[in-house]
């Protein structure tokens, strides 16, 4: 059935209304309203007689329609007892109409791709100058610890440590004790071709303690701890904690990034030594048990094996990963604003840029050891 | 309005909520009648909210009945309680807007969901629910962060009647308002109602409010409603609800309603 039937021509029409004319029938209501000629002009009259329980959405449809198709040149008339509302959506459908018009000529713009591109400029220049002014404010707050050392929330950084260290330590464990097992075994498949089994040993304790004990710790920390810390400042955010501690004369960059970023510097190089350990363990375990190689034989091999400094190598690389795990956390929590959204996709980009320049740092500290023999 | 012939839209009965010990309503009972604005009014913690959340279905009482449009809501279908939900809207304490949408795409929310209609439409109709509560086009493109106290209540209210509900249910929904705004959502409120013949039920805190929009006022103590009209209410020798209707605020806010 028809929801609307035009009759007449020239400058004078009749729109006849019938059936279901609530929300639910809005889809075929609009169907019917698009068959509409283009443009009318002179006298429509709309008779209601027939339609049933008008909803506001379709009759506001239809005089949109209306409105639209007659560009000022419609008249529009309502008969066989009309809902209550339509007088009410004329008068609304008016005020709308001069209020866009007000603001679409109050609103300049400056449209398509410079527009875009100079966004996009301004936006990296606003990010570089954040990052920067973050960085600043960190060691300011630093720089206060030494005149006032309540500055430095020694609680607060031993439940950081608890929560990113002490509680990581299992995983930590398990991921740093399979891999080097995977590289053991990888190793002794290769190296038993040239019946070198014994450089398995060299080739798990060199790879665990320089690259692969610290660079897992710390993409698993970046995974942890990153989200957590730009997920946790985030929520303070939209709850505007961070501005009530503002408000309080409070520094939020004191008492909630300075505390995490100390606790990951301490807390990392220590879950590197646990990775290392375990890495250590997983290529003396599968080196009995693959080549039979015993665990006395395994250690007096791995103290040739590695030089005093290998493992320093590795270990001083820990502080600074921490640090930029716990500056890109905490970081984008702070730039959390406004929605739910924003929170999810800042902790999604806290954790990818953290583990990307952890990465990249690793590469840089491996040519420069390079260069200096280290 | 007392007549009895007159089915109740909502009716609460013998409603037991408790919280572990703590007992919240202890047999309240709850009418509301076709087309009338009721005012649901008690101190913080008499659960008002509670009242709301057990009407809404989200919320389990520990006994009594709750019947809307004179169906059970314990004892509804699926669909039934789909049906149910669309012919009532619900604005929020806090707006509860969702805030990764914007105000267009929080009206047209729920138009999205259950109905099929092409965008042009959709535009149309969150335009058209902007109009009903007084909000500028250009809010549209908002989010909510971005809007005031009263902006966020009206867009709130706006998500609230997308479904054309003929029942709305409001928690404070002039609370944290100034005066000005406050008194400006009184009368959408009251344009609202006349004009769309929808029935309503406040929750509210605020005298004037109560003053200028209520035809009846439930008020809840120990754990009962005592439901009158405004001018019987306020002859209630209940110490509390007098304490409540002749405090120094409220004398304010009656002098005013009165002027």
């Amino acid at each position: 059935m028809n929801a609307l039937v035009l009759e007449g021509g020239g400058d004078d029409w009749r729109l006849r209304l019938s059936g279901d004319w609530s929300l639910g029938a809005i889809a075929q209501i609009e169907q019917e309203l698009e068959t509409l000629p283009n443009p009318m002009s002179g006298t429509v009259v709309c008779d209601w007689a027939h339609a049933e329980a008008p909803g506001i959405g379709p009759v506001w449809a239809l005089l949109a329609r209306l409105t639209d198709l007659g560009a000022g040149h419609l008249q529009v008339r309502h008969v066989g007892n009309p809902p209550h509302t339509v007088e009410l959506l004329q008068k609304i459908k008016h005020e709308r109409n001069a209020l866009k018009d007000a603001q679409a000529a109050a609103a300049p713009s400056i449209p398509g791709a410079l527009g875009t591109l100079g966004r996009w400029a301004v936006l990296q220049g606003t990010e570089a100058r954040g990052v920067l002014d973050f960085f600043g404010r960190i060691s300011t707050v630093l720089g206060q610890i030494a005149s006032r050392p309540r500055a430095l929330r020694l609680p607060s950084i031993a439940r950081h440590i608890y929560e990113t260290g002490v509680t990581a330590i299992p995983i930590v464990s398990l991921i740093a004790f399979l891999i080097s097992v995977v590289v053991a075994y990888l190793g002794a498949q290769q190296l038993s071709k040239f019946g070198a089994n014994i450089f398995v040993v060299d080739l798990v304790t060199i790879a665990v303690l320089r690259e692969m004990g610290v660079l897992l710790t710390a993409i698993i920390v970046a995974g942890r701890s990153g989200s957590a810390f730009a997920a946790e400042i985030g929520v303070m955010q939209l709850n505007e904690e961070t501005d009530a501690l503002r408000a309080m004369g409070m520094n939020p960059i004191e008492l909630l990034v300075v505390p995490r970023v100390l606790a990951l510097i301490i807390a990392l190089p220590l879950l590197t030594v646990v990775a290392d350990a375990m890495g250590l363990a997983g290529g003396g375990l599968l080196s009995l048990i693959q080549l039979h190689i015993p665990l006395t034989q395994f250690t007096v091999r791995l103290r040739e094996a590695i030089s005093p400094t290998t493992f320093w190598a590795g270990l001083v690389k820990a502080p600074v990963f921490a640090l930029l795990i716990g500056m890109v956390g905490t970081y984008r929590g702070l730039q959390v604003r406004e929605s739910a959204r924003e929170l999810g996709r800042l902790t999604t980009v806290a954790v990818v840029q953290a583990i990307f320049l952890v990465i990249l740092a690793d590469a840089l500290f491996a040519v420069l050891f390079e260069q200096i023999d280290f | 309005m007392a007549d009895s012939t007159v089915k109740p839209i909502v009716r609460v009965r013998g409603l037991l909520s408790r919280f572990g010990a703590q007992v919240v309503h202890d047999g309240l009972d709850l009418e509301v009648l076709p087309n009338e604005i009721f005012g649901v009014v008690g101190g913080s913690g008499t659960g008002k909210t509670v009242l709301l959340r057990t009407i809404l279905g989200l919320r389990q009482p520990q006994g009594g009945s709750v019947e809307v449009y004179g169906r059970d809501i314990q004892h509804l279908s699926g669909p039934e309680r789909l049906a149910m939900v669309h012919s009532y809207g619900v604005t929020f304490q806090r707006g509860a807007l969702i805030s990764s949408l914007s105000i267009a795409q929080n009206i047209q929310l729920p138009l999205r969901e259950y109905y099929s209609m092409s965008e042009e439409v959709l535009d149309e109709l969150a335009e058209l629910n902007l109009g009903l509560v007084g909000l500028p086009p250009d809010a549209a493109t908002k989010y909510p962060a971005q809007l005031s106290g009263g902006m966020v209540k009206r867009a709130a209210l706006a998500r609230a009647l997308s479904l054309e509900p003929k029942l709305l249910f409001l928690d404070e929904p002039t609370s944290g308002l100034d005066p000005i705004s406050a008194a400006a959502f009184d009368e959408l409120l009251l344009y609202l109602h006349s004009e769309l013949r929808l029935t309503v039920v406040m929750i509210t805190h605020d005298l004037d409010s109560l003053f200028s929009t209520c035809d009846r006022v439930g008020v809840i103590v120990e754990g009962r409603m005592i439901t009158d009209t405004l001018d019987g209410i306020l002859q209630n020798s209940h110490p509390w609800i007098h304490e409540y209707f002749h405090g120094p605020r409220a004398r304010a806010a009656q002098k005013e309603a009165h002027e």
